[in-house]
């Protein structure tokens, strides 16, 4: 073993008891934050994963980011034009056999067409608002998970029936309504056809769950009066991760919104990030404290061994054979904290990971999702390394400045 | 096993053979002073010169604060003067860094202290081996051989497994010295080594000293207030308030 780091070693194990401290500080600090990322991401992972399910990868939509100009001011070469009206622009996306034909050609993935509008079911007395949607059952299947979602019945039973209609379960309950029941479906056009539920889905997402409604494209064109039209493209990527690059391509060849997931789900995201960085700095917390133990023994070392230290000089250790002594001291607690503190980290996550727990939000959890991830290793030790190399340092740059003849003199 | 690594078979004949040859001094200093700096600056030594020779026994005389020991850290560079240098085989070494004054410290001085400074936590043979290891010439097996000849040689062959606290006073303080020969420096600088000992272990570690310098052609610098015992070396330099005077 080299001679500084067997010195360094016989320091620490002669303190051992406040050594045992500091390694204990530092393994409760890596073992927590390791576990409480695992814990983090995971649930970030799971809910961005249910999320992701539930809605499209990018959807394309029949506005635009910016209103188009009035017919007037491109005809004119006017420094300004007042009082010009709008075009009178029909709603919907235009041309859509031509438009997927157009995205089939490079899209990473599937896309469905769909109409979307608001409707009221009617049952028994009781109205609900949904978002209808007309769909290909077939295309919609590729591009949602809704059909894992069924509870009862199956999606692509509206293929077979024209006036099946398909209702979250918390649409169901509102009005009552079970599979075999017949409603009355009206929209804003004034349309009104009863349509009979062959279906009920739960995706776990309350938004969907209680006011979402499915029925074929077809009858959704009829119900709002727009025949032929559709006014949405749901494209589902081969990644999901390429999302905002695909909707801002699709963007500039359609002049149409195509909003990524992320877009769709900024405010989220961002609050994600915040409790990311709330979570780093409370477990950079732990660590800095941890970081004190250590400085507290390193000291406590340094001046115990004064007199070490001047008779090292004398036999020729220079200041920076001294600093590396206690400097090792230092980052031994560290790396010795850190391994404990990584077998407890995962042992955290693990046993966190098979409890289970019944809790009715937004998005349903059955037991804690956690993710394993080299890199929050790689983070907590880091920073517990980097922690302990400083409150190593401090103490260890002071012993390196000592004068040996003032310590000699005092000795004497 | 010798206590030099090349064993040499010198006298004290031989002592100043630096001079006698024409070569530079062993240990030089020139108008060396070294004063406290403070609110009231405190002069520990003032315009030494002085010449020590290879294979010389110098005693360090003089009152309490004197300057004995101060001058001794400065001829073992573990000290830096205020003014003036100290030549080590002609070398000045008044402008050496940190780093290379130290490994002067490694290869040619060794310290001997009145308090014997062993490290508690290390066997007698490791501490022996301690400036040897920071050296790093030698093999492990080769660094604990040389070890226990230096102890066997200095009476300690049955103690080189033992720790510090089961050793005597005087028992340390041999081992003391052995760590100081651990790299065959050329020069062995001592204080007041026999200063916390009883006069049957004090006539043990003066006859180490004496066999260093008559057997070993080792050079030896003694700070002592003990005039008998300065009188059995060859040379005395005295001090009074940080200067040389006639003993």
């Amino acid at each position: 073993m080299p001679l500084i780091l067997s010195i360094a070693l016989t320091h620490v194990g002669g303190r051992f008891r406040q050594s045992i401290v500091s390694v204990l500080g530092v393994m409760l600090g890596v073992g927590f934050s390791i576990a409480m990322a695992a814990l983090m991401e995971g649930s970030q992972r799971d809910f961005i994963a249910t999320l992701v399910d539930a809605i499209p990868h990018v959807e394309v939509t029949d506005d635009r980011r910016e209103a188009a100009p009035p017919p007037a001011a491109t005809v004119f070469d006017a420094v300004n034009v007042i009082g010009a009206r709008p075009d009178d622009d029909t709603r919907g996306l235009r041309n859509p056999v031509r438009l997927k034909a157009m995205l089939d050609t490079w899209l990473p993935g599937d896309m469905a067409a769909s109409l979307s509008g608001q409707a009221v079911l009617r049952y028994g007395g009781k109205d609900v608002a949904v978002a209808l949607t007309g769909v290909d059952p077939a295309a919609h299947l590729r591009v949602s998970n809704i059909g894992d979602d069924m509870q009862s019945g199956a999606f692509m039973d509206l293929a077979a029936d024209l006036n099946g209609l398909i209702i979250g379960d918390g649409v169901a309950d509102k009005i009552g309504a079970s599979v075999g029941d017949t409603v009355a479906v009206s929209t804003s056009s004034g349309a009104v056809r009863r349509l009979k539920v062959i279906g009920l889905f739960h995706t776990g997402v309350t938004q969907a769950d209680d006011a979402t409604g499915y029925t074929v494209l077809k009858t959704a064109q009829v119900l709002f009066s727009r025949p032929n039209a559709i006014n949405r493209l749901s494209i589902r990527l081969d990644d999901v991760n390429s999302a905002r690059a695909v909707a801002q391509r699709v963007e500039r060849m359609t002049g149409y919104r195509a909003t990524s997931w992320q877009e769709a789900n900024e405010s989220l995201m961002e609050v994600l990030m915040v409790r990311n960085i709330i979570m780093y700095t409370v477990v950079g917390a732990i660590l800095l404290v941890a970081g004190f133990g250590i400085f507290t023994i390193v000291s406590t070392i340094v001046h115990e061994k004064a007199r070490d230290i001047a008779i090292l000089k004398s036999l020729g250790f220079d200041q920076a054979d001294i600093r590396r002594i206690f400097l090792m001291e230092g980052l031994f607690i560290g790396i010795v904290g850190s391994v404990l503190g990584s077998a407890l980290g995962y042992g955290l996550s693990v046993f966190l990971g098979s409890l289970t727990f019944e809790v009715k939000t937004n998005v349903e959890l059955t037991s804690l999702p956690m993710h394993y991830s080299a890199w929050h290793y790689a983070i907590a030790c880091g920073f517990a390394l980097f922690s302990a190399g400083i409150a190593g340092y401090l103490p260890a740059r002071r012993a390196a400045q000592l004068n040996p003849v003032d310590i000699i003199r005092g000795a004497s | 096993m010798s206590l030099s690594a090349e064993p040499e078979t010198r006298t004290r004949s031989d002592a100043g053979a630096g001079a006698a040859t024409g070569g530079p001094p062993l240990i030089e200093a020139r108008g060396l002073t070294r004063i406290l700096p403070g609110l009231i600056p405190v002069t520990l030594v003032r315009d030494i010169d002085l010449v020590i020779e290879a294979g010389e026994f110098v005693a360090i005389t003089g009152p309490s604060g004197s300057g004995k020991s101060s001058l001794l850290y400065l001829l073992g560079l573990l000290d830096s003067p205020t003014s003036g240098e100290v030549l080590i085989n002609g070398q000045p070494t008044h402008l050496h860094s940190e780093a290379r004054r130290a490994r002067e410290r490694l290869s040619t001085l060794g310290f001997v202290f009145q308090f014997h400074f062993l490290l508690p936590e290390f066997s007698v043979v490791e501490n022996v081996m301690i400036p040897m290891r920071k050296l790093g010439r030698l093999s492990v097996a080769e660094m604990r051989a040389r070890a226990v000849g230096i102890l066997s040689e200095l009476g300690l062959e049955d103690h080189v497994g033992k720790l510090p606290i089961q050793l005597s006073g005087g028992q340390r303080q041999r081992v003391a010295v052995a760590r100081a020969l651990a790299n065959d420096p050329p020069v062995i600088l001592a204080d007041e080594p026999t200063g916390s000992l009883d006069s049957a272990s004090s006539e043990q570690v003066f006859k180490t000293l004496r066999h260093l310098v008559d057997d070993h052609g080792k050079t030896v610098i003694a700070v002592t207030h003990d005039l008998d015992l300065a009188a059995r070396m060859d040379r005395r330099l005295h001090l009074v308030d940080g200067m040389l005077a006639d003993p």
